[in-house]
């Protein structure tokens, strides 16, 4: 059974934490960047702002091309349930709306608002909430949510919807921890701004009513320990722990078991367990946003590497290429061979596409690594089964297996073994002595699992769709079959009421068919006793046998003309239709003429098709009154030539039988 | 007389369980054949043809009565893999008399061209193309399931099929898009 409220409240008090499976202890290199002050940067030239930068969806576009819009305005509005807006980052121009590298490993396009800056910075009008505690909770979620924060300490969760919860939650966990390697932008807004900070946590209290606030920090993080402790210390109920430096301490699951030793179940939220973990900087943010009515339009993102010659920590607007935080922070090409920037930590980060990559939401890291700081993995080696990947787990998985299962794509039995409760932490592909990217195979196999399940979920509709479509066809064929089953009576029903007058010619048309069918039958059967009692008689049989295969031939020609007449027919109603339709259309008409004149030259049906459109083109251009009707007009022309080339061109193959069999017919008479 | 009676027992025995099973049998009889539909669930349901029946359900159909599960291209190897799977036989590669595996897509109605005649809407097998006689069609890009059965009948060619857009939250990770992607784990030293 996991501990109680006052058993936590206690061994917390004694500094007696808990401690999860597992975990790693890579150089933190946090002195690199944490030692100077966080600074502002110019405005870059050009804003890129992706209109979904959190998880969940990105709202509708509410400005359009060539908008002037003013720092703080609303891009994009916060119309569906896990949307989130995205705001202008200063004013100016909005001079692009389409894709736009995007800040994810794959670096494919993403829907993005170009914004030039016109310099002025001008804000658009603020709404602060300064007296939050006499507004509703709904108005200061919507707030929340206006101010489009969501979590800035990496997941990007939309922080209203966590915030509007209605669980009781025992534990407000604020997480200071920071725990990977290089990364120092929480440090620092802990250690400049733990005011403001404990007002976005008195906002949270306000709107979570926890029992308890614990504010965790690493215990390598002794200055920003010290600044939130004077900031909370006239609050009883808030906490400040420090807590044993190891990577991963500051994932959610694995800092609740820390502080609580409460484990969080699969598919399951930390309110299961009654706690709720908001990230210092997203803290900030809600305090900006109901204290100054500020939407989130910057944020701390942490310049490292020894690529950079003067590594720290900025502001940064949300939409700042990256390439203008790397001059910021002098970076210096000749440390690396070719440029290699990664965004995020050195554990969990990636390594941009393209240095007009923007900052995002998330990004709270640019790593520039000397070559010989960081250098790139070298290829993986076969597994050995060491082992080591399980011991380093913070999640208590076992990694070798779910290496095989995803290596050899068998999903189900990587799902068996927990797959989706991997947090690619980095932890097992960081021990890994034979240098497996274990958290890429797993990767891959989380995406391949989720687009093969969105498959499923399509065909399931598409099975449905076709065979709700079978169904309706099917009602439509009996329903017409009934409606024809009634004609037909009715139609006999009034032919009993004629009187035999029709029933009489019926009768003699089908004596007279029948006739001629036996007399043919007669011929034939002829035929065919001649060869079979004269079968030695070669003269004559010679002669029969002409008899015998001119009348099939004859048949076979009476069969091929009354195609012929038909389809003579079925054009030249065709012709009078388009004629009708099309009177003034010279083109049209000239080009069915061909047709039924000459059947023969159905290869050049193309070429006056298309004579016929220019044909046609050629008179609008002439008529100008009548010009858009003559266009419209023109249109239809080509695209019924266009048909009919096609439907010639195909009717070819299947006609040239029937063609012989005119000139096999023409030749016989 | 000891062998009669054993005689006799077995006999009953066997006319008490013939009796039961025959019961079990008409009591809890499955409607419909369960196989077709587990085959059904496996195939892409696109509708195409491309297999040489009307749908996936007649090709599903097929399967059950004895026909060969690699004919159908989109999909793919996967799909023969999961079939042999259940139909426990030796999967094969897909038969390239009915085409080859190719990237998802879908179709596209060039708007401006089409003339409004229908024949696209009575050919798509799951009614993702809307429009009316004289009007403009349009294909809808989440029901469309890429099945190419609509561009033949366009008298004036007017739909082209069209790869699916692909955008970062489907990407497959792919090993092979050499740097891009590149996750540094594994770098601190």
């Amino acid at each position: 059974m996991y501990a109680d409220y006052d058993e936590i409240i206690e061994r917390i008090s004694v500094q007696a934490l808990w401690d999860f499976p597992g975990g790693v202890h890579p150089p933190q290199q946090k002195e690199l960047s944490n030692t100077t002050p966080i600074e502002t940067l110019p405005l870059p030239d050009m804003f890129y702002v992706p209109i979904k930068q959190h998880i969940g969806t990105g709202g509708q576009i509410l400005v359009n091309e060539g908008d002037y819009v003013l720092k703080g305005q609303a891009l994009s509005a916060n119309d569906l349930a896990l949307s989130v807006p995205v705001h202008a980052p200063t004013s100016g121009t909005v001079t692009n709306i389409g894709e736009h590298v995007s800040a994810h490993p794959s670096g494919i396009g993403e829907l993005t608002i170009c914004i030039k800056p016109d310099g002025l910075d001008k804000w658009t009008d603020l709404v602060p909430l300064k007296d939050y505690v006499n507004h509703p909770k709904h108005d200061l979620v919507n707030a929340i949510c206006k101010a489009g924060i969501s979590g800035l300490g990496g997941a990007g969760f939309p922080t209203h919807i966590k915030a509007g919860e209605h669980k009781d939650i025992e534990f407000l966990i604020i997480n200071g921890v920071e725990c990977e390697p290089y990364i120092s932008s929480d440090d620092r807004l802990m250690r400049e701004h733990a005011w403001q900070i404990r007002q976005g946590i008195d906002i949270l209290v306000h709107l979570i009513k926890p029992k308890q606030v614990l504010v965790a920090i690493e215990d390598n993080k002794p200055e920003a320990i010290e600044t939130l402790s004077v900031a909370c210390q006239q609050q009883t109920k808030y906490q400040v722990v420090s807590i044993p430096t190891k990577y991963p301490a500051g994932g959610e699951k694995q800092l609740v078991q820390v502080l609580t030793s409460r484990e969080i179940p699969t598919d399951g939220l930390p309110a299961d367990v009654g706690c709720m973990m908001f990230n210092v900087g997203t803290c900030f943010a809600i305090s900006d946003a109901i204290m100054e009515g500020k939407p989130l339009i910057e944020r701390i993102v942490t310049l490292t590497g020894d690529a950079f010659d003067a590594p720290k920590n900025v502001w940064a607007r949300l939409g700042t290429p990256i390439s203008h935080l790397l001059s910021a922070g002098s970076y210096s090409t000749s440390k690396q061979e070719s440029p290699r920037v990664i965004m995020g930590g050195p554990m969990m980060g990636f390594t941009v596409s393209s240095l007009q990559t923007p900052v995002v939401k998330i990004t709270n890291c640019l790593l520039a690594p000397a070559d010989k700081e960081l250098p790139t993995p070298e290829d993986e080696r076969a597994c050995i089964r060491c082992s080591a990947c399980a011991e380093a787990c913070p999640a208590s998985l076992l990694p070798q297996q779910l290496f095989w299962y995803s290596k050899a794509k068998e999903y189900d039995i990587a799902q068996e073994y927990n797959l989706f409760d991997c947090i690619e932490c980095g932890a097992c592909a960081y021990v890994c002595p034979s240098e497996i990217p274990l958290v890429h195979y797993y990767r891959k196999a989380k995406a391949d699992i989720r687009i093969q399940q969105e498959e499923k979920e399509k065909a399931e509709k598409a099975r449905i769709r076709f065979e709700a479509r079978q169904e309706r066809l099917l009602k439509e064929k009996l329903e017409r079959e009934e409606k024809h089953r009634k004609a037909a009576e009715a139609r006999k029903q009034s032919m009993n009421k004629d009187g035999g007058a029709a029933k009489d010619k019926i009768a003699a048309a089908l004596a007279r068919a029948k006739a001629k069918k036996e007399a043919l039958a007669q011929q034939q059967g002829d035929n065919a006793t001649v060869t079979n009692t004269e079968p030695q008689e070669s003269t004559q049989t010679s002669g029969r046998a002409r008899v015998e295969s001119k009348a099939p031939s004859d048949k076979k020609d009476k069969v091929a003309a009354a195609i012929a007449r038909a389809k003579a027919k079925k054009l030249a109603k065709s012709e009078a239709v388009s004629e009708d339709k099309k009177s003034d259309n010279e083109a049209v008409s000239q080009e069915s003429n061909i047709v039924s004149s000459d059947r023969k030259k159905e290869d050049s049906a193309q070429g006056a098709a298309e004579n016929a459109a220019v044909d046609s083109t050629v008179t609008t251009s002439s008529d100008s009154p009548e010009k858009k009707a003559n266009d419209k007009k023109a249109k239809v022309a080509a695209a019924i030539a266009k048909a009919k080339a096609k439907k010639l061109e195909k009717a070819k193959m299947n006609e040239q039988d029937n063609t012989q069999a005119n000139t096999q017919n023409e030749s016989n008479d | 007389m000891f062998e009669i009676g054993a005689l006799l027992a077995i006999v009953v025995l066997a006319l008490i369980f013939g009796s039961l099973l025959g019961w079990v049998a008409v009591k809890f009889k499955v409607e419909g054949d369960p196989l077709v539909e587990q085959i059904d669930a496996i195939l892409p349901q696109t509708q195409c043809g491309q297999c040489g029946y009307p749908g996936c359900k007649p090709y599903a159909e097929a399967i059950a009565n004895g026909d060969e599960i690699n004919k159908c291209p989109p999909g793919g190897e996967a799909t023969i893999k999961e079939l042999a799977e259940l139909m426990g036989v030796e999967a094969k590669p897909l038969d390239d008399a009915h085409g080859t595996e190719d990237v998802k897509k879908v179709a596209f109605i060039r708007e401006d061209e089409c003339i409004g005649c229908t024949k696209c809407i009575q050919a798509c097998p799951v009614d993702a193309i809307i429009g009316a006689a004289k009007q403009m069609h349009t294909v809808i890009i989440d029901e469309c399931t890429g099945c190419d059965l609509c561009v033949d009948p366009c008298p004036v060619d007017c739909i082209d099929m069209i790869p699916l857009h692909q955008d970062s939250a489907h990407w497959q990770w792919d090993f092979n898009t050499a740097k891009i992607g590149d996750i540094p784990i594994k770098q601190v030293s």
